[in-house]
């Protein structure tokens, strides 16, 4: 068997397979936090408990409605997403004119809360959610076992990307998004309804988050500190892609999925540690991060 | 401060449990005879539904199977957050205060290990029902603690040698990089070489914060190892075993063991995922007569969202009624005065209970009852929500637990 580093090849094929697998769930979730940031400049700590509330939403639709992963994927995102736009309209709007410190202090506050309300309702050690039957099985690819329902992840995932890039970069709403940025009042001089704008690009990003957790509920336990074990290091992904750049999240998520996968063969141990190493050598060379304009 | 998140944590461990008695926070040199017991726990964590509130529900329906026999028995909740300092503040701050006489409880080794010593400074009674480590009973047993629902040693026998035995010999460990997972990584592989068994790799994942498993598992399937230890526990278990399935460890022969899971976790996990796997518990709900009295009372008492008991809770129950009977032997203010002599009468009488049947104490502190080696139904044995286990084989209390002289305990060292 072929060696490389000491590794037998095929584990080590596997592993970047995997680093990409995970890749994908940093991807969209940083893609979300970046668009909120980049258009609202608000950092939103919200953002891992409604990746969980996703979860839970696509959950509850199965459990009490009998509607499956399909009518999740659609609905989730359009409830939690509904709540996202509920929480701007009546809370953070009225952040804007303040320091970030405000927003980030708010939405971390909503998060904590609204995690402790989903464990006092369901408890802490998570509900069972299956891979939908269209998806189980796997694919055997000489080097290791591939799980269908980790592949159509990935593919989901890049998609969901791209299509962002394209509304923000392409359209006349994303120019629209992107000018009202720079300089709202002049753009509401325009006759363009700013306030409307904000309230649903916040609720896009959300939806973006609860996105991703309908998508990881088969994967990881239903639980309620789902979320706020991947925010962390999906924070350190933004801030290496460079804060509020859409193309610097989305590649930075699946370069540090690589990275961390390639960690856990050679210093399984290290492998929580790495991505913020990798942060603390970003920031210190480049600060505003590797795609952000300084 | 302190005494106002105090207030709000027994506040709302007191809603969470629809408690129709508030608590309240009488002074220390109040009435002489009142015992106070205090349940110390995780609320909010990872370990809420193995603990948490079905704890505090089991400690209060020991206080009333007990009844009332000359005293008042009053329960207190806290929230220790998994956190030693926290744990060790809330404990100093019961018994100063509160008058609290003895602790119940305590998941998460490190809090256990750190409130042991202030218990033992205090000359408090301490019955830890929930954490794992070994080391209660061994280089740190105390005259004040009693060890007793199940730990490290009697898993890592009870599932390590039945696994050898039943031809598993070739092992890879997946185990969490802290003091608990070590040493049940440890000792169950000192279990599996001395049936015979060989270890061929292992893996330490770090904890907290690890979601992802399919890295370590890739390299479980690549040891070629005939059974793949897990040796977390919670979520962490859950998260190992459930994507285990995904990637198909079962399916190509290999064989996952949960070295610590609950049946509170197989329920998480679901009996598709979870099914066929072989685990250890010293209590089930459904084990005989006596069981399932005692769990239908605790569901009676309101468990949270019908949370069956595991061995977690049934330890609170078996503990607290077992104290209360050495109070009421003794008399509850002697009782209060000296909690190294409580334990000494706990020590000397029998227990007998619905949930563990006749068992005894250790002079080193370990409570001694038989371990269950149960396997999991699969979806199509299972008749209905939480009958989950097939009875595989039952260690006797002798041998389930480690052997005294093995342990170092300064208590009965010769």
């Amino acid at each position: 068997m072929d060696e490389i580093f000491g590794i037998p090849a095929p584990l080590l094929f596997g592993q970047l397979l995997l680093g990409l697998i995970n890749g994908a769930f940093y991807a969209l979730l940083s893609l979300g936090l970046a668009v909120i940031f980049g258009m609202l400049n608000v950092i939103n700590f919200t953002h891992g408990a409604q990746f969980m509330l996703g979860a839970f939403v696509a959950w509850a639709l199965l459990s009490f409605l009998g509607l499956g992963y399909w009518w999740a994927l659609l609905l989730a995102p359009l409830i939690v997403g509904a709540f996202g736009v509920l929480l701007e309209r009546t809370m953070i709007s009225r952040l804007y004119k303040l320091d970030h410190l405000y927003g980030l202090l708010l939405t971390f506050g909503v998060g904590l809360i609204v995690e402790g309300l989903v464990r006092n309702e369901f408890g802490s050690s998570g509900l069972p959610y299956r891979i939908p039957a269209e998806l189980q099985g796997s694919w055997d690819l000489g080097f290791m076992f591939m799980p269908i329902y980790r592949g159509w992840v990935v593919v989901v995932a890049i998609v969901a990307c791209l299509a962002t890039w394209l509304v923000i970069e392409k359209t006349k709403i994303g120019s629209y998004l992107r000018a009202a940025t720079e300089n709202p009042a002049l753009v509401q001089a325009f006759g363009i309804n700013v306030p409307l704008m904000m309230t649903l690009t916040y609720g896009a990003g959300v939806a973006l988050a609860a996105f991703a957790g309908v998508l990881a509920a088969p994967i990881y336990s239903v639980n309620p500190q789902m979320g706020a074990n991947l925010i962390i290091i999906v924070f350190a992904v933004v801030v290496i892609g460079g804060m509020g750049s859409i193309l610097g999240s989305v590649v930075t998520g699946f370069g540090l999925g690589i990275i961390e996968g390639l960690t856990k063969v050679f210093w399984p141990e290290a492998s929580a540690t790495v991505i913020f190493v990798v942060m603390a050598i970003v920031l210190l060379t480049r600060p505003a991060g590797l795609f952000g304009r300084a | 401060m302190e005494s106002s998140r105090r207030n709000f944590l027994s506040a709302t461990g007191a809603i969470a449990l629809g408690a129709a008695t508030p608590m309240t926070h009488a002074r220390a040199q109040g009435a002489a005879n009142t015992i106070r017991i205090g349940v110390l726990t995780d609320m909010s964590g990872p370990f809420r539904d193995i603990s948490g509130p079905t704890s505090v529900v089991a400690t209060r329906t020991a206080v009333q199977d007990f009844g009332s026999r000359g005293f008042n028995v009053e329960v207190l909740v806290a929230d220790h957050q998994n956190r030693p300092d926290v744990g060790v503040n809330l404990v100093r701050q019961w018994i100063d205060r509160d008058g609290v006489d003895m602790v119940v409880d305590v998941p998460s080794s490190g809090v256990a290990l750190a409130v042991n010593t202030v218990m033992r400074e205090r000359n408090k009674v301490y019955l830890n029902s929930t954490a794992a480590t070994v080391e209660l009973t061994g280089a740190q047993c105390s005259p004040n603690t009693i060890h007793w629902t199940y730990d490290t040693w009697m898993l890592a026998r009870s599932t390590g040698a039945a696994l050898v035995r039943a031809g598993g010999q070739r092992w890879f460990f997946i185990t969490a990089d802290y003091a608990f997972g070590h040493s049940l990584e440890a000792q169950t592989m000192e279990f599996v070489r001395s049936a015979g068994g060989t270890v061929v790799g292992s893996v330490r994942h770090p904890f907290p914060g690890t979601t992802d498993y399919s890295s370590f598992l890739l390299q479980a399937q690549a040891s070629r190892a005939q059974i793949v230890g897990i040796a977390n526990a919670g979520v962490d278990a859950i998260n190992a075993i459930k994507q285990a399935g995904e990637f198909g460890l079962m399916r190509r022969g290999q064989r996952v063991a949960g070295l610590l899971v609950f049946v509170n976790d197989v329920n998480s996990l679901g009996l598709q995922t979870a099914g066929g796997s072989v685990l250890t518990e010293t209590f089930y709900w459904d084990l005989n007569d006596r069981t399932r009295a005692v769990t239908q009372r605790v569901l009676a008492n309101g468990s949270p969202g019908g949370n069956r008991p595991s061995m977690g809770h049934a330890g609170c129950y078996s503990a607290t009624l077992h104290y209360l009977k050495a109070v009421a032997d003794m008399g509850a203010a002697a009782a209060k005065a000296d909690g190294r002599a409580v334990i000494e009468r706990m020590k000397a009488m029998p227990t007998d209970d619905d949930a563990f049947g006749q068992g005894s104490i250790r002079p080193d502190g370990r409570k001694l009852h038989p371990a269950y080696l149960f396997q999991v139904k699969t979806p199509q044995e299972s008749r209905g929500p939480w009958d989950f286990y097939t009875l595989l084989q039952t260690t006797s209390p002798e041998e389930a637990f480690r052997p005294m002289a093995q342990g170092n305990c300064p208590l009965v060292r010769t």
